[in-house]
């Protein structure tokens, strides 16, 4: 893609207002994080215990945790592990799924043992799925990323399936197969560039679900050790203390729901922009 | 019609399966001896020997593999390590408020969501259907367990309106239970909302742009009546769909949320038998769960027989 | 002279992404109690749309009629203007006075609903009947558009019938709360032509014993040779040429109207070594919008300066003869 396209893209999907909203959001939310040492106004693990369940103040903006501890330095570093291993989760189920999904539509004989496979794992709930994936794995930042790219695998197949299906009988992929063009040729070039629109929203929605369910999980016990701030570990410590301090979990759970909310607006804005049925529509 | 069903239990039957399969050889990856693991520290090789002389641990694993399905088909899901009692009936105790909790989330989360995905439609585009749909991600985008903390901590702790935590005294009545239900579903609702919410829109749109909803404007019928009778009246299907496959996966799915309100279901079994790596029950309880998604999904495609005449006859 | 329907300089506005547009302007037309007048025109011409703004029906909230009027005389003998009525009046109008049927009978009726009840429920709205007696109408309307055993088939759902039998069910609906004007927008195209007589024939008949008015749209030459008594001819949103039928097709003035004639296969003038050469109309019909001078111009033989400059008035040629052409007297 040119320059002038990737311009033209931008201008079309920032056209709803919300959708650049969301995604000024999300960008200065990464940069925080990845800036994090720069940024964070305290250390996330300087411990101050006279300062312990400080409310939120000019000093504190949102308060301290019973350690003493600044939660703001605290959620944005946490951002850190969570958006990271959200992206990890992506990138992961996109690979597996992309690459399963054109397995099953464009061969005919693995199709059937890729779907069935993929309804097994639906028929779990998502939730249920990463936590048994966690117990037989061990708890950790890398096996949290391994179960949960196993869980969203099915849903990429499903889309990237779909489109090959659809992508396959398509005069043009037709007509390279009778000129000899390879398979493998086939598959990556024209059939990936045609799928590419829907794994792509298909990406921010499972960004969103993967930031959610790493909190759920380390909320369980079952995810990413305590001792790692992230937005879920950060709720899961704070709980005992919301009664005395509402703010250790009310903060780092604002966090999660406004990564998650601007994820999902652009994936939105990105389904709108791309599919042209729903575009009508509107 | 018979080629049908029978190709539909037939499908069923594949995806239990393979959830089996799966659920079998994923726990052998666990680190640790499962018999070691019964026994705990304490226990002597010997011990430990004989517990796997007893279960078949000691036969090669696709022995142990073709014995477990051949139980699972039996009906027999294995004996919890910790609980001192088969995994089935340590399900069927936890059943209850897993069921109740459903129950009432689904039924929230219907009557947030069709009603707004309607409107969504009916009035597209409009400031509402904007305001819905951001609603809708903004439902789908709150942790349940966070939402939980909150209203346990707003609602029961400071005002006192509801029960913090639990299902009751052994032995309260019913009301009783149910009332500790009562946020805990609302969490459920609200979140689970978001997609029937959407799933109502879309199919209401489809709907609405039919022929025969503008034959039914050109019969002079009222709007109401033409969004109400003529357009959910086709709507159905699909909504009836989300609906069910929603319910289906919160009897698996309020792990967090039964965690979060203490209540004693088959999540927060499945949450302490991960804790205490119980590895029978989490198999059994995966089993359980998959059976119960797909039984529903068999019971929507029944209801689509009575809802649309076209499958009917 | 008034007739039953008397649409006056109709102009139909919608609001789309680029902006406003124009589909239908300058849109006259009659239709007189117990006669057919046919709207002729190429799809994209405005015949649809200008049926829907009869009917009340265009879609909402983008378009709107933005001019001319729409009289209609009703069953109480008062007339009304339905460009400017209400929307809740509008609708005690629809199903009761004017009836519509539409191109699509496989889509046209609802799926879910048996074909008895869907012509019961605007029997009861209409003429408040109750459940039972309701449904007494509905089996008769089936039987007056001729379905066999119409009793039984009031209970089949849509999908239990042909394309044919739809078509008649939806005129049974249309004809249940004795409508005064039946709007029938090319209901026998989809239709096989043996069918297409059928209903032709069917439509024919009931006007004639119902005394009702007919607006009858359609693309095809050939059934307005066969049903209309009118023929209104429209052209990129335009209307371009009215007249009776039989002095339409004697002594069309319109280039337009003319080139439709000629393309009609029996009218193919005999090539050499016999072999008869359809005609075609060379070109697209122009985007209303753009039009500048004679909408047709771009696609005339005998357009000149004149015509690219400016747009031509409707003229009248005699009683009930409408030509819009700079040039009708010459040609």
């Amino acid at each position: 893609m040119d320059l002038a396209g990737i311009v033209l893209f931008f201008r079309r999907l920032f056209r709803r207002k919300l959708v650049l909203f969301a995604t000024l959001v999300l960008a200065l939310i990464v940069v925080l994080a990845v800036l994090a040492p720069l940024v964070a106004p305290y250390s996330p693990t300087g411990m101050r215990v006279a300062n312990r369940l400080k409310p939120p103040s000019g000093i504190n903006w949102f308060g301290t945790d019973e350690f003493g501890r600044d939660v703001l330095s605290r959620i944005i570093y946490g951002g850190r592990a969570s958006l990271g291993i959200g992206m990890a989760v992506v990138i992961a189920s996109m690979l597996a799924g992309t690459t399963l999904g054109l397995l099953a539509g464009y061969f005919r004989t693995l199709d059937g043992i890729i779907m069935r496979m993929v309804d097994a794992m639906m028929s779990l709930p998502d939730i249920l799925l990463a936590i048994f994936l966690v117990a037989v794995l061990g708890a950790s930042a890398g096996n949290v990323v391994l179960a949960l790219a196993i869980v969203y695998t099915p849903r990429v197949v499903r889309v990237v399936r779909g489109s090959t299906l659809v992508v396959r009988e398509l005069p043009f992929v037709e007509a390279a197969r009778t000129i000899g063009v390879s398979t493998w040729r086939i598959l990556t070039r024209h059939i990936l560039l045609n799928v590419a629109s829907p794994i792509l929203v298909q990406a921010t929605f499972i960004f969103a679900y993967a930031v959610l369910a790493e909190a759920g999980l380390s909320f369980l016990g079952a995810g990413v050790p305590p001792e790692i701030p992230t937005w879920g570990t950060m709720i899961a410590t704070g709980q005992q203390y919301a009664d005395q301090a509402v703010w250790v979990v009310l903060f780092p759970g604002l966090a999660i729901v406004l990564s998650a909310l601007c994820l999902q607006l652009l994936g939105d804005g990105l389904r709108d922009m791309l599919d042209p049925k729903l575009r009508k529509a509107l | 019609m018979l080629v049908a069903i029978a190709r539909r239990l037939a499908g069923m039957l594949a995806v239990m399966f393979i959830v089996a399969t799966m659920v079998f050889f994923l726990t052998r990856l666990a680190p640790g001896d499962p018999a070691s693991l019964m026994l705990g520290d304490q226990a002597t090789a010997a011990d430990v020997a004989v517990l796997r002389a007893t279960y078949g641990l000691d036969q090669p694993l696709l022995v142990q593999y073709v014995l477990w399905l051949k139980e699972i088909a039996s009906g027999n899901l294995g004996q919890s390590i910790f609980l001192q009692r088969p995994v089935l009936q340590a399900i069927a105790e936890r059943a209850e408020p897993t069921f109740f909790l459903a129950l009432f989330s689904i039924l929230i989360a219907a009557l947030i969501g069709i009603p707004s995905g309607i409107a969504s439609a009916v009035w597209r585009g409009d400031r509402l259907d904007q305001a819905v749909s951001a609603g809708a991600m903004l439902a789908a985008s709150i942790p349940s367990f966070w939402l939980g903390l909150l209203l346990i901590q707003f609602l029961s702790v400071r005002l006192g309106w509801f029960p913090v935590a639990g299902y009751g005294d052994p032995g309260a009545s019913l009301g009783m239970r149910l009332y500790h239900l009562v946020l805990p579903a609302t969490v459920l609702g609200i979140v689970n909302s978001a997609l029937i919410t959407r799933f109502t829109r879309a199919s209401m749109l489809d709907v609405l742009s039919e022929d025969y909803i503008r034959t039914a404007r050109a019969k002079g019928i009222s709007e109401a009546r033409i969004v109400l009778r003529h357009a959910l009246g086709n709507a159905l299907v699909p909504i009836i769909t989300v609906v069910g496959l929603t319910a289906a996966l919160l009897v698996g799915g309020a792990i967090i949320t039964e965690t979060v309100f203490g209540l004693p279901g088959i999540g927060n079994l499945v949450v302490s038998a991960v804790l205490r790596r119980d590895y029978p029950v989490i198999q059994g309880a995966l089993i359980v769960i998959a059976g119960i998604y797909v039984i529903i999904n068999f019971a929507i495609d029944v209801i689509y027989t009575l809802v649309d005449p076209r499958v009917r006859t | 002279m008034a007739g039953l329907l008397d649409i006056a300089s109709l102009e139909v506005r919608f609001r789309t992404e680029a902006g406003e547009v124009t589909p239908v302007s300058g849109v006259s037309l009659t239709v007189e109690a117990g006669r057919t007048t046919a709207l002729v025109g190429e799809s994209g011409s405005g015949k649809s749309v200008t049926s829907l703004a009869v009917m009340g029906l265009l879609p909402r909230p983008s378009g709107r009629i933005s001019g001319g009027s729409v009289h209609f005389a009703m069953k109480s003998g008062g007339a009304v203007d339905l460009a400017s009525l209400p929307p809740a009046e509008m609708r005690k109008l629809r199903g009761s006075e004017i009836a519509m049927i539409f191109q699509e009978p496989m889509t046209s009726l609802n799926p879910v609903l048996t074909v008895g009840e869907q012509i019961a429920e605007q029997v009861r709205l209409h003429m408040g009947l109750g459940s039972a007696a309701a449904m007494r109408r509905a089996e008769d309307m089936l039987g007056l558009v001729e379905i066999p055993d119409a009793r039984r088939r009031a209970t089949d759902y849509p999908h239990q019938m042909s394309g044919g039998m739809r078509q008649r069910v939806m005129i049974a609906l249309a004809m249940s709360c004795n409508p005064r004007l039946l709007i029938a927008d090319e209901p026998t195209t989809a239709l096989d032509v043996t069918i297409q007589a059928q209903i032709l024939a069917l439509i024919d008949k009931l006007r004639r014993e119902h005394d009702m008015g007919v607006l009858f749209i359609t693309h095809n030459l050939g059934v307005v040779a066969e049903v209309a008594d009118a023929v209104t001819v429209m052209y990129a949103g335009e209307v371009v040429e009215s007249a009776d039928v039989r002095t339409l097709f004697r002594a069309p003035r319109h280039p337009y109207t003319r080139a439709l004639i000629d393309c009609l296969p029996a009218r193919a003038a005999a090539g050499p070594g016999g072999r008869r050469i359809v005609h075609s109309i060379p070109g697209t019909v122009a985007s209303a919008a753009s039009a500048q001078g004679c909408r047709f111009a771009p696609r005339c033989n005998h357009a000149t300066a004149p015509c690219h400059a400016a747009p031509p008035a409707l003229e009248r040629n005699e009683a009930a003869h409408l030509i819009r052409c700079a040039r009708w007297r010459d040609l």
